[in-house]
């Protein structure tokens, strides 16, 4: 009998490198790996909408996505089961990190996905970025570990 | 193409995108996860990210070039580095950016995600407003 699991490796591996061609491809033509948009919709007074489009036809997409393909009793295509987030609570790291998120977001321009869309073509700053983009994560999560992790 | 046309688009393929790492994977599509995931767990069950982080970077060149995307203007070295830094801890923290709470957490109608949309763009919508009027 062969599991799900078995079948994972080279399907389930281009499938990931496939979703990430066509996640850089929708960003790319959107122009949300240009940072001057972003923080042109982050400005009030002279505001640029395109985020709002982009955003709001992404959101349609996996609004019917995620009502559809996680139904009851459906497993995915390469593995066993669907890996959701399970916590529900308004917490503090939720809106503490959110809030920083935005700052950072704000003053480059750039959030993840765009800034490692744009790392061969976006010159030296988004490489500087992108170091300190793995130094936070990582301080992140070695402040959560030696908290003694809830 | 209208630009608010190409807008559009590109948000369907991303939505897309995040559908079919979902239905074929089973794991929401939230890039500083992936990323920071991959960082943090080298086992074998982390091979998935680094497929799609090949993907992502690749692709985001080969559509730049296609595209002829320009090259956005150089910025001082403090400032993206700062912002880089906020921008790995904050999402780390908060558990997502804008594609894991933005895209997916809004698809699932999740809570948390709204809460953390509202609470970005509102730190975000601030910073610019800073950074462009009060200190120039």
């Amino acid at each position: 009998m062969t599991t799900k699991k078995s079948k994972f490796h080279i399907p389930g591996l281009l499938l990931a490198w496939g979703t990430g061609v066509v996640f850089a491809a929708g960003l790319v033509l959107s122009g949300m790996t240009q940072p001057a948009r972003v923080i042109g919709f982050l400005n009030v007074k002279q505001w640029d909408p395109t985020l709002l489009f982009v955003m709001g036809a992404a959101v349609m997409v996996t609004l019917v996505a995620f009502a559809v393909s996680a139904r009851q009793g459906r497993t995915p295509w390469f593995t066993e089961r669907f890996v959701l987030p399970t916590r529900t609570a308004i917490d503090r790291p939720l809106v503490l990190g959110a809030a920083i998120f935005g700052v950072g977001w704000g003053l480059a321009g750039y959030c993840p996905g765009p800034a490692l869309a744009s790392a061969l073509v976006g010159g030296i700053d988004v490489l500087l970025f992108l170091i300190a983009m793995a130094a936070g994560m990582g301080l992140a999560k070695w402040l959560h570990r030696s908290s003694g992790a809830r | 193409m209208h630009p608010y046309l190409q807008a559009a688009l590109g948000g369907i393929l991303i939505g897309l995108a995040s559908w079919v790492l979902f239905a074929g994977l089973g794991r929401v599509l939230g890039i500083s996860g992936i990323a920071s995931e991959a960082l943090a767990d080298r086992s074998r069950s982390s091979a998935w990210r680094w497929a799609f982080l090949l993907g992502l970077i690749g692709g985001g060149a080969l559509f730049s070039a296609w595209l002829g995307t320009p090259m956005p203007a150089a910025r001082p070295a403090w400032l993206v580095m700062v912002a880089g830094l906020l921008v790995g801890f904050g999402t780390v923290l908060g558990s997502g950016c804008t594609s894991g709470h933005g895209v997916c957490g809004l698809g699932r109608r999740s809570v948390r995600s709204l809460v953390a949309v509202c609470t970005f763009m509102a730190t975000g919508f601030a910073t610019v407003f800073i950074a462009t009027y009060a200190m120039n």
